[in-house]
C-alpha cells in the first residue's frame, strides 16, 4: 500500500500517517488496502490517579521529592536501629505532611475526575445513516460525522466538511486554547462545502489521510480522497485551516458538519498541549541546594568525627562499660563494625535537624502565599483592560529581583499596538491624486485578511475601531491591517465584505466593485509580506503584495523606487511603521502557472511549509511599486519612565523587534532607551557590506572597551548598539573561517556587555530566542527577563528565566510566568515586588540555616561531655516542635510582609535594585557569616549553660538540677535568641509581626509549662515533669537566660550598626518622603 | 511543619481568598485593603548608631551593678569540699578503696578529720560529689521505667525493655529496674564535731527536703496504693543486683521508704555533666544556737560502699551555705560584669565613631 502512495502522490517514507474512513464507510474495493488502526475513544482523562492506584502512585510521587525522601530515610533508620530520638519525632511530621498533601492532591484529582466526567458525558450530535443522533462525547469515534451548532465547543479535532454559510467558511474562536479571542476563519473542503443536509453528508464516500497526532496547534497536514462512482478518487489537500480544534468554539455560524477526522480523546491537540512546560529553577533555589550540600557534608563529618572519637574514647573497657552501665547481651555480641555503623547512623539521626527539612515546605508556602501580593496589587491593575497582574508560576518570584537583562518586544509591548493610519505615499508623492492612485487604494483594500464583524459585542474586546455604521468592525490579527483598511475608508474606499469569494469595495463614487479572491498568500514573519491574487470584474488577474520595504524593494522591477524609498526612510526615522505596496498583472498563463505551484505545494503532505515558501518565492517577484504607507504606533504611557528606571536599576534593556531599523531606533529614542548622549554603535548589514564583519566587530569592541574603561572616571558616555537580524545570524554562525579570526560570539558579547542598551531589529521570532539563549549562556550566566505580547515572542519568553507578557490574553500569556497588563507595570513588578521577594526569600533561607545551626551545634558539643553516647540535649518534644512551631511562624510571616525600605523609596530610587544584584544576599561570604553567627551563638548557649551549671546549685533550697533542666535552659535561650534575632532583622513591624513574634515566644512558654505540668499518661517517660517550672523558680536561671540572650545578639547588633545596611541615600529619600507626609 | 504554616493562613484570615490567577483571567479589581496592598501601618525601627548607642549604655549600666551584686553574694557563700576517694596511700580511705568487693558482708568504714576555718551560720547543705561518672550517658539515662517508679503495678512486674540488662534477675523483675537505680550511691556519710573539750558530737543530718517536692509527691509513688506494708507491695520482685537491701528497706520511716526515698529520688535525677554533686543532707540551723557549724575540727565518717576507682572517678563531700542565688558561683557575676563593661565600652567606641564620621546624618537618625 505504501508503494501505491509513493507512485500516485510521490510521497516517500510516509509511515507516520493514519487513514480515516468518513462515516466508517470502507472505500471501494481495490482503492486502498484496509489497515485496521486502533484509535482511542473520545474520553478526556486529565486526572492523574484512579481509585486503585491513588495510594501507591501518590506516595511514590511524594517521596520523589528530596525533602520527603530524606525524612523517610531518617524515619526508617530510627525504626530499624536504636537511636537517640524516637521515630515519632520524624515520623509524625512526615506522616502529617504526606497526609495533608495526599488529601489535597486527592481532592484536586477528584475535581478533575468530575470535570472529566462532565466533559465526557456532554451531548454531541452525530450523523448516522442520514439522521442526527444525539450521543455522549466520549462515545465519539474516529470517522464519525459530527454536527456542531453555534456557540458549541468542538468535542474533538474535526475536519470541516460543510458549513451553513454559503462560502463554506466558519468562524471560530480559540480563546480557550491559545487565548486569542479574535475570530478565525476556517474553510470547508471545496468538494463537500455544498452539502446542506444530513443525507447529503451521509452520502459522502471519502477517506482522510493525515499525520499522526502532534501538539503544534498551528500545523496540520492531511489529504482527503473523495470517491465518486468508481472514478479515480479526487484528492484535496487539508491544512490547519480545515482542522477545527477541540476546545475551540463555533461562532457566527449556524451549524457545521465535520468529521471526527483525526484525533480523539487524549490525542487531540488540546490534550497534547496539556503537557507541562519545562521547569525553570531560580538562582535562589540553586544556591539553596548548594548550601544544603554544604550542610549535608557538615552533618556527615560531624557524625564521622563523633563516631571516631567515641571509639577512641571508649578504648578502655572501664569507659566503654563501667560497672554501673552495662550493655545488654545482644549488644555485646554484635560485631564492632556493625556497632560503629549503627553509631554513625545514630549520630546522623541526632544531628539530622541541621538540614532544615521544614525549609522546603516554608519556602513553598512563602512562594505560594507571597505571589498573591502580585495579583492583589491595585497599582498593577489596568482599568481599561479590566485586568490585573497574573502569576502563572510562583516558583520564580524572587528571580524578579535578580534580573540583569530585559528583552522586550517593541510592538504592543513598548508601544500601544493601536495603529493609526498617518499617511500614504503614492509613487513618491505624499497622497497626491495620480492615475496609479486608484490601483494603490484598491490594493490596500484588497490585500489583507481583515474580516468584517457585524456585531457590536466582540467578546468585550475593543478590537477594531468604531465605524460610521455602529454595527460593523474590522477584525484582524494584525492591527496594521485594520489601521490601513480604516485609513482607506477615510480616503473613500470602503472594504465592505467578502462574499462568495468576492471582495466588495465601495469606491469613491459609491459604486460597488467586486473582485474575485483567488488566492491569499498569507503573511509570515520570515517572508515579511503577504499577497493576494484577485480577478477583477473585467477579467484581469492582479497580484497585490504588501510588506516590509526590505522584502518588497528587491522584488520591484519598475516604479518610482527612489522617491518611495526616501519617503519610507523619512517616515521610519519619525518612528512610523511603514509598509510598501506593489502589484503585478498576471496573464492567464502566468496565473495558471502560479495556481499550479500553489496547489502542488498545498497538496504536499511533507515539508508543506517549505514548498509553499518556494512557491511564494516564485510567484512574488517582478513587482511594480505602487507606494508606501505609514502607520503610527504610539508609545505606551510611562514607557520611557519605566525604561529609565530599569536602566538606573542596573538592568540592560534590549529591544528585539521585527521592525525596520529606523522605526525601531526612533521608538528607542522616544522611550529613552537611547539618550542624546548615547553613542550608537551600529552593527548592520549596511556596514558589514562595506567592511568585513570581522573588522567591524573588532573596531566596535575597541571603541566600546576603551570608552568603557575611561567611563569609570567620566560618567557621561554610554553606548547603544544596533544590530540587525542578518548581521546577527552572521555573528552567531559557527566559525567557518578558522580560528584565526577568533570567536565572533565572544567579541559580540563583549561589546554587548559594555552597552547599556541594545536594539535588535529585523528579527525573526526564532532569533529572539537565540539572543536570549546566547546571553543566558554567557559566562556570567545572567538572569534574563523577556517581555512580549505576541505569538512571536513566545519562544523568547519560554527561553528567558522569567517571562512576562504584556497585553491581555493571547498566546504569550499562556506561556509566560507572569503576566502584566501594561509595560509600565514592569517597574513595580521588578523594583518593588521583585526586590521584596528576593530579600524576603534570602533572609528566609539564611535564617533557616542559622537557626538550625544554633539548634544542633549545642547537641554536638554535648557529645563531648556525655561520652559520645548520642544523648540528646533537648527533650523529644522540643526536638520535634522546634522547627514545626516554635520558630516557624515568625520567619514565614517575615518572609511575607517584610519591607526593609518602603515601597515609595524603592520606586523613587531604582538604583537600590543594584544592591541585591547577582544574588548578593545568598553569596558564600554572607552564608558563612550566618553560619558563623549560628556557631557562635551555639557555643555561647552551650558553654554559658555549662559554666553556670558547673558544680553548683541553682536554687535557694539547695536542690540540684539534672540534665533535662540543662537542656531546657539551653533550649529556652535558643528559642528566644533565634526569635529575637529575627525581630532585630525586621524593619517593618505591623501588628501581624508583633502578634506572631511575641505570640510564638508566649506559645513556647505556655507549651513548656503544660508539657512539664502534667504526668502524661501516654508517654513512657516523665523526664520533663516540672523541669521548666523548677527552672523558672530559680533566680540564677533567669539571670543566665537574660545574659546569654544578650551576649548572643550582641555581635549581630554591632555588625548592623557598623556596616549600615541602609545607605545614606535611602535615609535621605525616606526622610524626604516622611516630610512630605507631615 | 505544614501544621504551623496552615495556621498562619487561618490566623490573619486574609489569605484564604481565591488562588493567584493560575491562568484564569480575572477581571475583578483587586481589593484596596491595607494588607493586600502591603500598606499596613508599621513601626519601622532603624538600627543606627543613634538608636543603638543609648541601648548599649543602658545595658552596661544595668548589667554592671547586677554583676557586682552577684559576685559579692557569691563570695559571701561559704563552701568546704573534701575528697575522700582514697587514692593516696596516706588517705584514711585508702584501704577501703583498695579492698573493695561487691560481695563483702562487713562494711568498710573510714573516718576523715577536717578543720573548718570559718563558722557556718545559716542552713548548711551537705552534698556528695562524683567525678568522671557518666550519669548522662545515653544508655544510662534511658535505663529506667517511669511507670514503675510511679507505682504502676503492671510495670512493677514487667519492667520496660529500656531497663535491660537490669530488668530481670533470676527471672524475677527488678524493682526499681534499670542502670540508674542499680548504681545508686550508697556510701553513708556522718559528721561529727570534735568539741575542744574532747567529746565527739554527732551533727544531726536531715534526710528529707533534698528532693524536688513534685518528684516526691507526684512523679514517684510506691506500688500498692496506700498499702502501708511495702514488703507485700513489692512481693514478686527482687532488689537491684548491686544493692545490699531491697528498696522497701531503704528507710525505717514509712514516708521515706520504697520509691519515695529521697536519696533514691535525688539519684534518679540524672546529672547533666560527668562531674556533678547531689544534695545529701541538710544541717538545719538550730534556733538556740547562733552557729550551725562552729569553727573547729570535724570528722567525716564514711561507710565505704561505692566503688569509683575502676573508672578513675572521685568522691567528694561538700558543705555549703546557700544564698538567694544558690550556691557559690562566681562565674555568673563575672560574666555580668564583663558583658556590662563590654557594652559600655562599645557604647563609647560607637559614640566616638559616630561623632567623627556620622555627623552628617546624625540629625536624621535621631529624628527617626
Amino acid at each position: 500500500c505504501f508503494i501505491r502512495y509513493a507512485n500516485c502522490v510521490g510521497e516517500e517514507n510516509w509511515v507516520d500517517s493514519r487513514t480515516v474512513y468518513i462515516g466508517h464507510k470502507e472505500p471501494p474495493p481495490g482503492a486502498e488496502a484496509y489497515i485496521p488502526q486502533r484509535y482511542p475513544d473520545n474520553r478526556i482523562v486529565s486526572s492523574k490517579y484512579t481509585f486503585w492506584n491513588f495510594i501507591p502512585k501518590n506516595l511514590f510521587e511524594q517521596f520523589r521529592r528530596i525533602a520527603n525522601f530524606y525524612f523517610l530515610v531518617i524515619f526508617l533508620v530510627q525504626l530499624i536501629i536504636d537511636t537517640p530520638t524516637s521515630p515519632v519525632t520524624s515520623g509524625l511530621p512526615l506522616f502529617f505532611v504526606i497526609t495533608v498533601t495526599a488529601i489535597k492532591q486527592g481532592y484536586e484529582d477528584w475535581l478533575r475526575h468530575k470535570a472529566d466526567c462532565s466533559i465526557n458525558e456532554c451531548p454531541v450530535d452525530v450523523v448516522q445513516q442520514g439522521k442526527v443522533v444525539r450521543t455522549q462525547s466520549h462515545k465519539l469515534r474516529v470517522g464519525d460525522v459530527v454536527m456542531v451548532r453555534e456557540d458549541e465547543t468542538f468535542p474533538c479535532d474535526l475536519i470541516l466538511l460543510s458549513s451553513s454559510r454559503h462560502d463554506g467558511t466558519c468562524y471560530v474562536t480559540t480563546a480557550s486554547l491559545d487565548g486569542e479571542s479574535s475570530h478565525k476563519t476556517y474553510y470547508a473542503v471545496p468538494d463537500t462545502m455544498a452539502f446542506r443536509t444530513e443525507q447529503e453528508v451521509d452520502s459522502l464516500h471519502a477517506t482522510i489521510e493525515c499525520e499522526q497526532p502532534q501538539p503544534d496547534l498551528y500545523k496540520f497536514v492531511g489529504r482527503i480522497n473523495i470517491y465518486k462512482d468508481k472514478e479515480e478518487p479526487v484528492a484535496r489537500p487539508l491544512g490547519a485551516e480545515n482542522l477545527l480544534l477541540r476546545g475551540a468554539t463555533l461562532k457566527n455560524t449556524q451549524h457545521i458538519y465535520g468529521t471526527v477526522a483525526v484525533y480523539t480523546g487524549m490525542e487531540t491537540k488540546m490534550a497534547l498541549n496539556y503537557q507541562s512546560k519545562s521547569q525553570k529553577r531560580s538562582a535562589v533555589e540553586k544556591s539553596m541546594n548548594a548550601f544544603l550540600i554544604v550542610y549535608l557534608c557538615i552533618l556527615i563529618s560531624k557524625a564521622v568525627i563523633n563516631t571516631v572519637l567515641k571509639y577512641a574514647w571508649q578504648w578502655s573497657p572501664d569507659r566503654d562499660e563501667p560497672w554501673y552501665n552495662h550493655r545488654t547481651e545482644n549488644e555485646r555480641q554484635r560485631h564492632v563494625v556493625i556497632r560503629a555503623f549503627t553509631d554513625f547512623l545514630a549520630f546522623m539521626v541526632l544531628f539530622n535537624y541541621i538540614i532544615p527539612v521544614s525549609m522546603y515546605v516554608t519556602v513553598e508556602m512563602q512562594k505560594f502565599l507571597g505571589s498573591y501580593f502580585i495579583t492583589w496589587d491595585e497599582e498593577m491593575f489596568d482599568e481599561e483592560l479590566g485586568e490585573g497582574a497574573q502569576v502563572n508560576t510562583s516558583d520564580l518570584n524572587e528571580e524578579l529581583g535578580q534580573v540583569e537583562y530585559v528583552f522586550t518586544d517593541k510592538t504592543g509591548t513598548l508601544t500601544e499596538n493601536n495603529m493609526e493610519f498617518i499617511e500614504c505615499c503614492v509613487d513618491g508623492n505624499v497622497y497626491i491624486p495620480h492615475e496609479h492612485e486608484d490601483l494603490f487604494f484598491r490594493a490596500l483594500c484588497l490585500c489583507h485578511t481583515v474580516q468584517v464583524k457585524e456585531e457590536e459585542t466582540v467578546d468585550g474586546i475593543k478590537r477594531g475601531i468604531h465605524q460610521g455604521r455602529p454595527t460593523s468592525f474590522y477584525i484582524s490579527s494584525s492591527p496594521d491591517e485594520v489601521a490601513l483598511v480604516e485609513g482607506m475608508k477615510r480616503l473613500g474606499y470602503t472594504y465592505l465584505r467578502l462574499k462568495d469569494n468576492h471582495m466588495e469595495i465601495l469606491n469613491k463614487d459609491d459604486e460597488i466593485e467586486r473582485f474575485e479572491l483567488l488566492h491569499v498568500l498569507n503573511f509570515d514573519s520570515v517572508r515579511r509580506r503577504m499577497s493576494v491574487i484577485v480577478k477583477s470584474s473585467s477579467g484581469e488577474y492582479l497580484l497585490f503584495c504588501k510588506g516590509a520595504d526590505s522584502s518588497i524593494f528587491p522584488r520591484v522591477v519598475s516604479g518610482k523606487v527612489e522617491q518611495v524609498k526616501a519617503r519610507v526612510e523619512q517616515n521610519a526615522v519619525e518612528g512610523l511603521r511603514t509598509l510598501c505596496v506593489a502589484y503585478k498583472r498576471l496573464s492567464t498563463s502566468e496565473y495558471e502557472e502560479a495556481c499550479h505551484h500553489l496547489t502542488e505545494a498545498k497538496l504536499a503532505l511533507q515539508d508543506r511549509e517549505q514548498r509553499l515558501a518556494q512557491a511564494y518565492d516564485i510567484i512574488e517577484r517582478d513587482f511594480v511599486l505602487l507606494g508606501a504607507t505609514a502607520v503610527e504606533d504610539r508609545l505606551q504611557e510611562k514607557a520611557a519612565d519605566t525604561i529609565e528606571s530599569l536602566h538606573k536599576a542596573g538592568m540592560k534593556v534590549w529591544v528585539l523587534t521585527g521592525d525596520k531599523m529606523e522605526t525601531a531606533a526612533a521608538t528607542c529614542y522616544a522611550s529613552k532607551l537611547f539618550r542624546r548622549s548615547t553613542q550608537i554603535l551600529e552593527l548592520t548589514k549596511k556596514r558589514t557590506e562595506e567592511q568585513s564583519l570581522h573588522d567591524v566587530l573588532f573596531e566596535l569592541n575597541r571603541t566600546s572597551f576603551f570608552f568603557f574603561c575611561s567611563r569609570l572616571s567620566v560618567d557621561c558616555l554610554d553606548f547603544g548598539l544596533i544590530i540587525d537580524g542578518a548581521t546577527l545570524s552572521a555573528v552567531l554562525k559557527p566559525n567557518q573561517e578558522g580560528a584565526a579570526h577568533g570567536n565572533y560570539r565572544e567579541i559580540f558579547l563583549e561589546i554587548c556587555r559594555n552597552c547599556s542598551a541594545v536594539l535588535c531589529c529585523r528579527m525573526a521570532p526564532l532569533q529572539k530566542a537565540q539572543i536570549v539563549k546566547l546571553i543566558k549562556a554567557s559566562k556570567e550566566h545572567p538572569i534574563t527577563l523577556a517581555i512580549g505580547d505576541g505569538a512571536n515572542d513566545v519562544s523568547m519568553i519560554l527561553e528567558a528565566h522569567v517571562g512576562i507578557m504584556g497585553k491581555e490574553g493571547r498566546q504569550a500569556a499562556r506561556n509566560s510566568d507572569y503576566a502584566i497588563p501594561k509595560f509600565k507595570h514592569l517597574k513595580k513588578m521588578l523594583l518593588v515586588h521583585g526586590h521584596y521577594y528576593y530579600i524576603r526569600i534570602a533572609e528566609l533561607v539564611q535564617y533557616f540555616f542559622y537557626k538550625n545551626v544554633c539548634f544542633i551545634f549545642p547537641q554536638f558539643l554535648y557529645q563531648f561531655f556525655c561520652g559520645f553516647s548520642q544523648q540528646p540535649l533537648y527533650d523529644t518534644a522540643y526536638l520535634t516542635l522546634y522547627n514545626i512551631s516554635f520558630t516557624s511562624l515568625p520567619i514565614l510571616l517575615y518572609s511575607l510582609v517584610e519591607q526593609h525600605v518602603t515601597i515609595e523609596t524603592l520606586k523613587r530610587e531604582p538604583s537600590l535594585y543594584r544592591d541585591i544584584a547577582k544574588n548578593s544576599l545568598l553569596r558564600w561570604p554572607v552564608f558563612l557569616y550566618w553560619t558563623c553567627l549560628g556557631v557562635f551563638d551555639a557555643v555561647i548557649f552551650f558553654f554559658g549553660a555549662y559554666f553556670l551549671f558547673d558544680n553548683t546549685t541553682f536554687t535557694s533550697n539547695g536542690q540540684m538540677f539534672g540534665n533535662w533542666t540543662f537542656g531546657t535552659l539551653v533550649f529556652t535561650v535558643l528559642v528566644f535568641t533565634v526569635t529575637l534575632k529575627l525581630a532585630l532583622d525586621t524593619h517593618h513591624w505591623t501588628w501581624i509581626n508583633h502578634f506572631v513574634i511575641w505570640g510564638s515566644l508566649l506559645f513556647y512558654v505556655i507549651f513548656s509549662l503544660l508539657w512539664g505540668g502534667i504526668i502524661w499518661p501516654f508517654l513512657n517517660y516523665q523526664r520533663m515533669y516540672y523541669v521548666f517550672m523548677q527552672m523558672l523558680s530559680s533566680g540564677p536561671a533567669w539571670l543566665s537566660i537574660i545574659l546569654l540572650i544578650t551576649v548572643s545578639l550582641l555581635p549581630d547588633v554591632i555588625k548592623k550598626v557598623l556596616c549600615r545596611t541602609r545607605s545614606e541615600k535611602v535615609v535621605s529619600v525616606e526622610l524626604e518622603l516622611r516630610n512630605v507626609d507631615t | 511543619m505544614m501544621a504551623s504554616t496552615y495556621n498562619a493562613k487561618d490566623e490573619d484570615g486574609h489569605i484564604t481568598v481565591a488562588g493567584p490567577g493560575g491562568g484564569t483571567l480575572r477581571s475583578r479589581k483587586p481589593e484596596n485593603t491595607a494588607f493586600k496592598q502591603q500598606r499596613l501601618p508599621a513601626w519601622q525601627p532603624i538600627l543606627t548608631a543613634g538608636t543603638v548607642l543609648p541601648a548599649f549604655f543602658v545595658i552596661g549600666l544595668i548589667f554592671i551593678p547586677i554583676g557586682i551584686g552577684l559576685y559579692v553574694t557569691s563570695n559571701n557563700i561559704k563552701e568546704f569540699e573534701i575528697d575522700y576517694t582514697g587514692v593516696d596511700m596516706s588517705s584514711p580511705c585508702f584501704n577501703c578503696s583498695q579492698n573493695f568487693s561487691w560481695n563483702s558482708t562487713r562494711p568498710c568504714t573510714c573516718s576523715i578529720p577536717f578543720y573548718l576555718d570559718q563558722p557556718y551560720e545559716s542552713n548548711v547543705f551537705m552534698y556528695y560529689g562524683l567525678s568522671n561518672f557518666y550519669q548522662n550517658h545515653r544508655r544510662y539515662v534511658k535505663s529506667r521505667d517511669d511507670s514503675q517508679l510511679n507505682g504502676d503495678s503492671e510495670a512493677l512486674t514487667k519492667p520496660s525493655k529500656e531497663c535491660e540488662p537490669y530488668a530481670f534477675h533470676d527471672n524475677k523483675p527488678i524493682a526499681p529496674c534499670g542502670a540508674i537505680a542499680n548504681s545508686m550511691f550508697n556510701d553513708s556519710l556522718e559528721l561529727f564535731y570534735n568539741d575542744p573539750n574532747g567529746t565527739k558530737v554527732q551533727i544531726h543530718l536531715m534526710k528529707t527536703g533534698i528532693a524536688w517536692w513534685t518528684d516526691k509527691h507526684v512523679k514517684f509513688r510506691n506500688p500498692g496504693g496506700n498499702n502501708p506494708n511495702l514488703t507485700v507491695a513489692f512481693q514478686g520482685t527482687t532488689k537491684p543486683v548491686n544493692w545490699r537491701k531491697p528498696v522497701y528497706e531503704l528507710d525505717s520511716d514509712q514516708e521515706n521508704d520504697g520509691f519515695i526515698n529521697e536519696d533514691f529520688i535525688v539519684w534518679m535525677r540524672t546529672a547533666a555533666l560527668p562531674t556533678f554533686r547531689k544534695l545529701y543532707r541538710i544541717i538545719q540551723k538550730k534556733k538556740d544556737m547562733v552557729l550551725t557549724l562552729p569553727r573547729g575540727n570535724y570528722t567525716l565518717e564514711v561507710v565505704y560502699n561505692y566503688p569509683v576507682r575502676s573508672f578513675e572517678g572521685r568522691k567528694r563531700m561538700i558543705l555549703s551555705t546557700i544564698s538567694w542565688m544558690g550556691g557559690k558561683n562566681p562565674f555568673l557575676g563575672i560574666a555580668y560584669i564583663t558583658v556590662g563593661s563590654v557594652c559600655f565600652f562599645l557604647g563609647v567606641v560607637l559614640l566616638i565613631i559616630h561623632h567623627k564620621y556620622g555627623n552628617r546624618n546624625n540629625s536624621a537618625d535621631i529624628s527617626n
